[in-house]
């Protein structure tokens, strides 16, 4: 095994040679012993120190193995990020292969997947990654050649030399490439140039899923591990004893391991330990608040009416302009609890020996899966490996690192190897919820039916902020007030898809569409309105791009034909979220008395669009999303347990309640900013607005099938 | 315990299990076959969709002293270089986002595709419904169980 040397300069790339005819370029390499580049034969690995977390190695054959740093969930990230390096190494994206690299916290930075954040994160460093990379191996040839360097071009893999000729394929000049000093800045390409970028590249581990690989967390198997399940204490409850005697008793249970408010199963197999689970008698007593959804219902109403609140964005005078105002709009909206539901439940493989631990599952934070493990064990972060696989969705939920905590408990406590699986039932009552929520929002306008007073209050269960005070309208209104109130529940909450703007834009988008009809104006001219009042003469500070939220809502406007059909009943919503602009339209068609919700049109400003199959997914998955939970999907709790433990009661959109989708994308000429998120927050918001203007009722609470306003609704989704 | 001789993708297997062990957990704990997903456990999301005999199958709920002599087929063993139909079908409309569901998609619309060789839209669309993609790919599902209908 070869050990790979430390790089001590910093702005500085410089290439190894290779003895096992591997060329090996990374980034910010200060401590290099990844088994997976040992396993490469890397003789040196450079360095440069920039922040950069992308590398690639190119073999003398002409393939190029390029490494993806984050966790892929679906995002389709495993496939876009390569894309982006092989663009600027003009690479033959037939001879690139990707492999998942681990957690290196040294090699990558930013090795996780949520908020949207990594492509915009790493465009600039993966192109460099591959312009650098390029740029070596053409002085490389240029020298082999003795020709000068400019009157070389590269395409797919083959550098060539026309005036003399000459050409070759990457893989000829590894050897020479790796003598030479490349240069601290590169020359990136012209975003007109590019071949790859802007393609519709297909999924990376296509073959590998369609064919029943081993690819997911779930799927990891070592000989002689163990396997355990998990049975939690329900939220705000401790242990007070357990009886584990039936449990053991079961074929194939070796293991009944306490720790915390747990107490776990363990045993040779999965099924024996499903059935041991459920034979274990644990009695618990109250620590803290024990809650059912009742007292949310009475907690929201107490703190709504709370004269204590965050001030997060005070702008003019409210209260004078309320006093005076023409005409007063008033409402409140809410949303439940929900789960993440990933189809992959949790799990994770842990393996303690002594002072160290091997962690292999799927997570969206693979560094919060190290440092929770160090702490538990008490041993610094660098005894820890993190090895991820692909995960079966996330939706924020594996940004918590408590399945993998659990492993590592077990692990340790058995002195053995284990996977831990949750099954559904523990993956809806086991807790880290996106938070229920409630809003009350009031509209002061004028005479004139200009809005000159807006206020939200957002009251949330565990959600910290609730509002996005900068964000629009604000802005686009003289007197704002914006408050925010946290209760500390005992239920547990964490991100999930869109964090907070999930339910807020449907929230707000359903509310300026009420405003707009007391101030007898068309919702999208409403809305433009205020945008050009916005960027015309500011007020305060502004969170988004004005323009191209006007971008999208002309867009979305024009694409749906908006207004135009008077049997068509349509809903607009338009929102901003992890840099992105995301505008909607529902349509619903009145068919014999029932409403038929036909199409969801979005336009999407993600700057430059990185791979356009991804992008689409990304969007109809987001709207796909938005409206299956918006219509469907509830979280009820009873003394600190969900009513809702599977598919039968948490319901789930299944594919004959989708619309058709249609999706455009308006080239602003930015970088490509995330995809993963911004698609989900404006669709509730467009649905219920067509609901409205189909139907005249107006649902201000989720899951909608579940309003008393929806009850004799017969809605029908139906594509055209 | 007891032993069963299974008939699994056209070979023999032998387990030594409990007589209420799901097929799921036989073929993914036992036999190392994990293409099959767990998801639900309940029949109720097609995650772990097998062919009995042919018929879309949710393996979660299926004891293994039920599945006698009938031929178990898995994703493993749909084809044998991956290019039934409907994985050619798949694989051209690039359906997966992340993926773990479409295993079991792929079986119910190969076993739906058997019996119902030229369906409808709407057709296909009934078919589906029974298995859940929380990514939200139904669009493309709907696509490639269309596509492979017109290129078997």
């Amino acid at each position: 095994m070869k050990t790979i040397s430390r790089a001590s300069r910093r702005d500085f790339l410089k290439i190894a040679g290779t003895t096992a005819g591997g060329l090996f370029i990374g980034f910010n390499w200060f401590s290099c012993d990844s088994p997976k580049i040992e396993a490469l034969s890397t003789d040196e690995i450079l360095a440069q120190a920039k922040s950069f977390n992308a590398y690639l190695s190119i073999s003398p054959t002409g393939d190029v193995v390029i490494y993806s740093p984050n966790p892929e969930l679906g995002q389709n990230i495993k496939t876009s990020f390569p894309m982006v390096v092989a663009e600027e190494l003009d690479a033959d994206w037939e001879k690139v292969r990707v492999v998942q690299a681990n957690l290196d916290t040294e090699k990558y930075d930013r090795q996780l997947t949520g908020g949207s954040g990594a492509m915009p994160h790493s465009w600039e460093r993966l192109r460099k990654a591959g312009a650098t990379a390029k740029y070596v191996l053409v002085a490389a040839a240029a020298k082999t050649w003795n020709v000068p360097a400019e009157e070389i071009s590269v395409e797919k893999g083959i550098i060539s030399h026309k005036n003399s000729g000459k050409s070759g394929h990457f893989g000829e000049f590894v050897a020479e490439a790796a003598t030479i000093q490349a240069p601290d800045e590169v020359t990136l390409k012209d975003k007109k140039d590019f071949k790859i970028i802007g393609t519709p590249v297909k999924n990376v581990d296509a073959k590998e899923m369609y064919t029943g690989k081993p690819l997911f967390g779930l799927d990891f198997y070592r000989e002689g591990m163990k396997q355990a399940m998990v049975q939690r204490a329900p939220f705000g409850m401790k242990i007070k004893s357990v009886d584990d005697a039936a449990a053991r008793a079961v074929s194939g249970i070796t293991d009944v391991v306490t720790f915390g408010t747990s107490v776990a199963v363990v045993g040779e197999s999965t099924w024996p330990l499903m059935k041991a689970k459920k034979l274990l008698k644990v009695e618990y007593e109250p620590d803290g608040t024990v809650e059912s959804s009742a007292d949310h219902d009475r907690i929201f109403a107490d703190l709504m009416a709370s004269g204590k609140a965050e001030v997060r964005r005070k702008d003019g005078n409210v209260d004078a302009v309320f006093k005076g105002a023409a005409k007063v709009v008033t409402a409140e909206y809410q949303c439940p609890f929900l789960a993440h539901s990933p189809m992959e439940p949790e799990n994770f493989f842990a393996h303690v020996q002594g002072d160290k631990c091997e962690l292999i599952g799927p997570t969206q934070t693979p560094d919060r899966a190290r440092q929770s493990a160090a702490q538990i064990l008490g041993v610094p972060a660098e005894n820890i490996t993190v090895e991820i696989t692909r995960l079966g969705g996330g939706f924020g939920r594996r940004l918590r690192a408590d399945y993998i905590e659990e492993a590592v408990h077990i692990s340790k406590a058995i002195n053995a190897p284990v996977k831990v699986t949750w099954n559904r039932e523990d993956e809806l009552t086991g807790g880290a919820y996106r938070p229920a929520v409630r809003y009350r929002f009031e509209a002061a306008l004028n005479e004139s039916g200009e809005m000159i007073g807006y206020k939200l209050r957002g009251v949330g269960m565990n959600a910290g902020n609730s509002t996005r005070e900068n964000n629009f309208p604000s802005g686009a209104v003289d007197n704002v007030l914006i408050e925010s109130v946290n209760y500390e529940s005992s239920i547990t909450t964490n991100a999930w898809r869109a964090p907070i703007t999930n339910f807020l834009a449907y929230a707000e988008q359903s509310f300026l569409d009420e405003v707009a009809l007391e101030a007898g104006k068309d919702p999208v001219e409403f809305r433009l309105e205020l945008l050009n009042r916005a960027k015309t003469n500011p007020v305060g500070e502004l969170g988004y791009d004005v323009d191209r939220m006007i971008g999208v809502v002309k867009m979305a406007a024009e694409k749906s034909n908006w207004g135009k059909d008077p049997n068509v009943k349509q809903g607009f919503s338009v929102y901003f979220s992890h840099r992105s602009y995301v505008a909607q339209v529902a349509n619903i068609e009145m068919q014999s008395g029932t409403p038929v919700l036909k199409k969801i049109t979005a336009v999407t400003d993600c700057g430059m669009v990185v791979n356009p199959t991804g992008a689409n997914h990304q969007v109809r998955g987001g709207i796909v999303d938005g409206m299956g939970h918006a219509m469907y999907t509830n979280l009820t709790f009873e003394n600190g347990v969900p009513k809702q433990r599977n598919f039968d009661s948490y319901r789930l959109i299944r594919l004959k309640e989708v619309p058709e989708i249609e999706t455009h994308f308006l080239d602003s000429g930015f970088d490509p900013t995330g995809l993963g998120e911004p698609a989900l927050p404006p669709t509730g918001g467009a649905i219920a607005n067509a609901i409205f203007s189909a139907t005249g009722r107006r649902l201000r609470s989720q899951p909608f099938i579940e309003q008393k306003e929806f009850s004799d609704i017969k809605l029908e989704i139906r594509r055209a | 315990m007891a032993n069963y001789n299974l008939k699994i993708n056209g070979k023999s297997h032998s387990v030594d299990v409990e007589d209420d062990t799901p097929l799921l957990w036989v073929l993914r704990d036992h036999l190392g076959m994990v293409g099959t997903k767990f998801s639900c456990g309940i029949a109720q999301c097609g995650a772990c969709t097998v062919h009995l005999d042919g018929k879309a199958t949710f393996s979660c709920v299926t004891p293994i002293s039920s599945v006698g002599n009938s031929e178990v087929t898995t994703i493993e063993g749909l084809s044998e270089k991956g290019d039934h139909p409907v994985q050619k079908a798949w694989e051209e409309v690039d359906v997966a986002q992340c993926g773990y569901c479409q295993a079991g998609q792929i079986m119910t619309a190969a076993a739906f595709l058997e019996q119902n060789p030229s369906p409808s839209m709407e057709e296909i669309d009934n078919a589906m419904n029974r298995n859940i993609c929380r990514c939200g790919t139904y669009h493309k599902i709907r696509e490639a169980v269309a596509l492979a209908a017109k290129s078997k």
